[in-house]
């Protein structure tokens, strides 16, 4: 009898849990409002499931427990009670698997417009670049990486002189645009994280990696680190302030310029065009 | 993602499913779909019925054979992805390893030609063939020490590329496989050396035989993926299965 | 029932099994030390097995007061922390649940339940004890060493894994790659065994579809084991020559802490391949064996067949085919071309359906049964409970657009601790309390049981249920001091405070277990041959504990599978596999 009641608590309290409790995702800040949909549609369906099963078990519990002189039922099988259930489970299964394949989907198809920036990790900061008035980033070589030269990109790529290299300094992004945020690291595996922006990617030296969003919401939001990268990893944290585009425009004419920062000379500057203007 | 590569398919996909083609085969052959429930007694255990099944020897060494051909799977399955890679540069093979095959088919024929003769109950065969297999192993273990060594010498380490790392990999774990045989062949011919009938080594001798056949196919396929004939090979599969 | 004729079946004789010398042990040291007896492997698998797990159990403890106080503990630093979850998680899954479950509950029970002497290779058998003993000294000195074990995370992804940036840099890692080399040659030894005894060594008329489920979850999970580890093995070896001979395997061109390392070119991302082809499979090597124990303990103590054998049997073989082809869901946000995630994502999706029959027939085994609530049942309740509240969360994480803001957050540690942690756990101590009779002849304390029990399962789900909600609220995992934040409120750390106390209190419960372990031996009631009255086989044996080569004189015969239980007609609500249909004798002479 208590057996069965505390298997009732622990289905109830569970639930009680999960809608009373005050600890919920932070409020979004992305266009990944339907990988939140996703996840709210999935505790629904799992939920009911969990429910189900404690409840159903805690009955047998109760009614079925052991009594002088009864005796169980022979009940070897049950074909149609088994293809049943198996039909129930296939199509619960399809109703999480599908509207997730088709978010992915999404995710992974970069819009056309987004504008391409690029995070690089390394043990254990941060640093960012952002492509110049060409609107295109300059290619870059982990061997020619310096002090001087912290992102090691080509000097004599041309997309690259105008480069703007942000180091030991938030990032900032324009509301309502969407990024592709392209990723490298140059040392281990490092992930760019933003828990109000949703997605998440792996660094990994030797090769680029890319996610893309839309910043939502102005705000400052918290950079961590979410790959194991050594004995400083929870330490490795930026801020990525999320802001109108205009004062987005004020802050990156303040920045330098991969050519500034190499001393070949101030490459010009010429003004920031959105595209309204 | 840019440059970040595919799972290493290929190999050891294909291995598992043949793995699971012959599991699926056996399970068929279990009655499966027998309703356990409704039957007593012991004649539907159907090992009564068949011929003598095969000793639990031959049988853990199939098994045996199952895990070390993963195990050489995953190998080439990380070398065809490994090589893919911008900075791999294919290293010249010595013309020793042809030598060397030769050997390792000889050995194998020994210990086949021995299994024949332990069938007969030739113990003279026996004696001859495991000595005459035993030895060519040896040989091309030797013959596989001195292909390392002209390739060090010409300046082909272990570290310089990662052509080289595998080849040293590869060639070594095959080597300790052969040696890991010659520890069990030396026991059978100790066995037979110090009188034992051939009736007693006649299973040893067949497993040392398959066991001699399966490295060799082993060698073969390492030799055609080390020189690049199974290239196209490997790049249709992993054009197939990415 | 199908009626077999009578005259074919008379006459024919019981396996001819010779009670060899082998069976004879000639001294202590063979006896007990040196043994080639299937059963005395087993203890010595399961003891040390435990020893280690106490470890990792401390370390755990170690971990949660860290994280529950943060900065309250001066001699904890980020170092050790890392070196501690590596530690723990390493042990855990490999060296504790993996041998326990293969070679403690494998060695012991597999021989007894198909009716066999012993293992077909008891020599073989026996190194493969040793050699795992040798793996786990291996991997202890490594907190003796300068430097001490590694804090690369169990994953050990390179090129992290073997960089200075990394506590263990040195012996740490080295001997970790060591250790899991011998832990693998090991269990292949013991592995054959295990296979090539489920083949050939079943006793006359124990079919397949006879066998206890027990037995076919372990038989699957060890054939995939051995499927399995070379992977781990591959992997181990390349990650070894690229720490110790400048290969780059798995090492591409990188800058370490302003300086450009000899390596180029290779690819972090093949580790991870090999990594999880190996580390996805080790999920149902682990949980396999489980749902074997749970449905006999589940049978047993409801007095009732398992509902629906032969589709738990079917659903074990095919979870057990398709983890080989989940294996890139743990690396969705790995880097990896992202179309693969649809293809991953479908399977891992699809494995669920097996999983969940098994879960069905569980509950529905219970239904209209007659449920003893002996700890036993008790364990396997918690394991249901458990394994579906993990497994519902595993849909979360399977589901590939879902797991991308749920990976590396403490959402991913509460799963799976939950389905590979809590419910395993539960699954042995089940197991424990069940075969503990048969083992040592006495009755674990009841008592002290129902105490380990409840603060065992309660306690384990007061810690690993509230965590996924630190997960969902973006706390990511490895990290041994959250520091500021803005999206993690304060209360959030008065939960960690409480999950860390809920720990200790559930570690310390597990002490009171190893009491009643060493209490029982001496002090346990007599148990008898079959206390629970179960009807499989290993129940049947002439003498309890069983003596070395099992069975006496004779090898039984089976007559039916290991589930009759309550069968209509019947004059015990058990009718052992051994016992011939009525009228017959042993010998099958005619009535």
């Amino acid at each position: 009898m208590a057996v069965a009641i505390i298997l009732l608590l622990i289905a109830v309290a569970s639930v009680l849990f999960h809608l009373l409790s005050p600890w919920w995702w932070t409020p979004l800040a992305s266009n990944w409002g339907y990988i939140d949909d996703t996840i709210t549609l999935t505790f629904w369906i799992t939920g009911a499931v969990f429910s189900a099963v404690v409840l159903f078990t805690a009955y047998c519990v109760f009614r079925f427990r052991h009594k002088e002189g009864q005796r169980a039922e022979y009940n070897p099988e049950n074909k149609k009670l088994e293809s049943w259930l198996t039909v129930a489970t296939a199509v619960g299964v399809a109703a999480m698997l599908a509207p997730g394949l088709v978010v992915w989907h999404q995710f992974v198809t970069v819009p056309a417009g987004a504008t391409e920036i690029e995070v690089m990790g390394q043990q254990w900061q941060w640093s960012y670049r952002l492509p110049g008035k060409d609107g295109r980033l300059g290619t870059s070589d982990a061997r020619l990486i310096s002090p001087e030269n912290p992102m090691g990109l080509r000097p004599d790529d041309p997309n690259g002189q105008d480069d703007i290299v942000v180091q030991n300094d938030d990032l900032h992004l324009p509301v309502g645009k969407p990024v592709k945020v392209l990723l490298r690291s140059i040392d281990v595996l490092h992930d760019f994280y933003v828990p109000e922006f949703r997605a998440k990617m792996d660094m990994i030296p030797g090769s680029v990696t890319y996610y893309w969003f839309t910043p939502t919401r102005a705000g400052t939001f918290d950079v961590l680190c979410a790959e194991l990268c050594g004995v400083a990893h929870a330490q490795m944290r930026s801020k990525v302030i999320v802001e109108e585009e205009k004062d987005y425009h004020a802050w990156l004419e303040k920045q330098r310029t991969f050519a500034e920062l190499s001393g070949r000379g101030n490459v010009a500057k010429a003004a920031y065009k959105t595209e309204s203007e | 993602m840019v440059g970040a590569g595919g799972p290493p398919v290929s190999a050891i996909i294909l291995f598992m499913a043949g793995l699971a083609a012959i599991a699926g085969w056996w399970l068929s052959q279990q009655r499966l779909t027998a309703k356990p429930w409704l039957e007593q007694g012991v004649m539907v255990d159907l090992r009564e019925a068949g011929t003598a099944s095969p000793p639990a020897a031959k049988i853990g060494l199939g098994v045996f054979l199952a895990v070390v051909g993963s195990l050489f799977a995953l190998f080439i399955s990380a070398y065809s992805m490994r090589m893919t890679m911008a900075d791999w540069r294919a290293l010249p093979m010595p013309r020793l390893l042809w030598f060397n095959t030769a050997v390792l088919v000889l050995s194998s024929v020994a210990l086949q030609w021995t299994y024949m003769a332990a069938r007969r109950d030739d113990i003279g065969g026996v004696i001859f063939g495991l000595c005459a297999g035993g030895a060519s192993a040896i040989t091309f273990l030797i013959g596989q020490l001195l292909a390392w060594r002209q390739l060090s010498a010409a300046g082909y380490f272990l570290a310089s590329n990662p052509a080289n790392s595998f080849f040293y990999l590869i060639t070594a774990v095959h080597g300790l496989h052969l040696m890991g045989g010659l520890v069990a062949l030396g026991r059978t011919t100790a066995k037979v050396w110090l009188g034992a009938p051939v009736a007693q080594v006649r299973l040893s001798v067949e497993l040392c035989a398959i066991y001699w056949h399966f490295l060799l196919l082993v060698w073969l396929v390492l030799l055609g993926l080390l020189t690049g004939w199974t290239d196209n090979v490997v790049e249709i599969c992993s054009q197939l299965l990415s | 029932m199908v009626d077999i004729p009578l005259d074919t079946v008379a006459g024919i004789p019981p396996a001819e099994v010779g009670e060899v010398e082998l069976y004879h042990p000639r001294s202590w040291w063979t006896r007990y030390v040196f043994s080639q007896d299937a059963k005395v492997i087993a203890v010595q698998y399961s003891i040390t097995a435990m020893a280690i797990g106490m470890v990792a159990l401390v370390l755990s403890w170690l971990m949660r007061l860290q994280l529950g106080f943060p900065g309250t503990f001066s001699f904890i630093d980020a170092n050790q922390y890392l070196q501690f979850i590596t530690m723990h998680g390493m042990i855990m899954v490999v060296y504790l649940l993996t041998a326990l479950f293969l070679g403690g509950f494998g060695n012991y029970l597999i021989p007894l339940m198909v009716g066999a002497r012993d293992m077909v290779f008891p020599y073989v058998n026996m190194l493969s004890y040793w050699i795992y003993l040798l793996a786990v000294l291996v991997l202890v000195s490594t907190f003796f060493m300068p430097g001490g074990p590694t804090g690369a995370g169990w994953t050990l992804y390179p090129p992290q894994a073997i960089l200075s940036g990394t506590p263990g840099q040195d012996w740490g890692i080295i001997l970790m790659l060591a250790s899991l080399i011998l832990f693998i040659i090991g269990f292949t030894m013991g592995g054959l065994n295990y296979v090539v005894t489920v083949l050939q060594g079943r006793t006359r008329g124990m079919t397949l579809m006879r066998m206890p489920l027990t037995v076919w979850g372990i038989f699957t999970a060890t054939v995939m084991a051995l499927l399995a580890f070379p992977a781990l093995f591959v992997a181990s070896v390349m990650l070894l020559l690229d720490r110790l001979l400048e290969t780059s395997f798995f090492m591409p061109t990188l800058v370490e802490m302003g300086e450009l390392k000899q390596y180029s070119g290779g690819s972090p991302i093949l580790f991870q391949h090999l990594f999880w082809f190996f580390g996805h499979p080790e999920v149902y090597i682990v949980a396999l064996p489980a749902f074997g124990i749970i449905s006999d303990l589940i049978s047993v103590h409801a007095r009732k067949n398992i509902f629906g054998y032969r589709m738990m049997v079917w659903a074990i073989v095919g979870i057990g085919a398709l983890s080989f082809v989940v294996w890139a869901h743990h690396m969705y946000v790995s880097g990896m071309n992202p179309y693969f995630g649809f293809f991953f994502a479908t399977t891992t999706l699809i494995i669920a359906i097996p999983t969940a029959i098994k879960v069905y027939n569980w509950v529905l085994t219970l239904w209209r049964g007659d449920i003893h609530l002996t700890i036993p049942m008790l364990f396997a309740l918690a394991f249901i409970i458990t394994f579906v509240n993990g497994g519902l969360t595993g849909l979360f994480l399977g589901n590939v657009v879902v797991d991308v803001p749920l990976s590396d957050t403490m959402f991913v540690v509460a799963h799976f601790h939950m389905v590979m942690g809590i419910a395993p756990i539960m699954a042995v101590f089940g197991g424990i309390y069940h075969w503990y009779p048969k083992v040592t002849g006495r009755m674990l304390n009841e008592a002290l049981g129902r105490f380990h029990f409840w603060v065992s399962f309660l306690g384990a789900y007061a810690i690993f249920f509230p965590m996924h909600y630190l997960g969902l609220l973006g706390m990511p995992r490895r990290y041994h001091d959250i520091g500021e934040t803005a999206f993690v409120p304060a209360s959030a750390h008065d939960l960690n405070a409480f999950m860390s106390v809920a720990a200790l209190i559930v570690g310390f419960a597990q002490l009171v277990f190893l009491f009643n372990l060493v209490w029982s031996l001496f002090k346990g009631k007599e148990a008898g041959g079959n206390p629970w009255g179960a009807a499989s086989l290993e129940w049947q044996t002439p003498e309890t504990p069983p003596a070395h080569g099992n069975w006496g004189k004779e090898l039984p015969i089976v007559y039916r599978w290991a589930y009759d239980y309550s069968v209509p007609g019947a004059p015990q609500d058990f009718v052992p596999q051994n016992e011939p249909p009525a009228g017959w004798s042993a010998r099958g002479a005619h009535p």
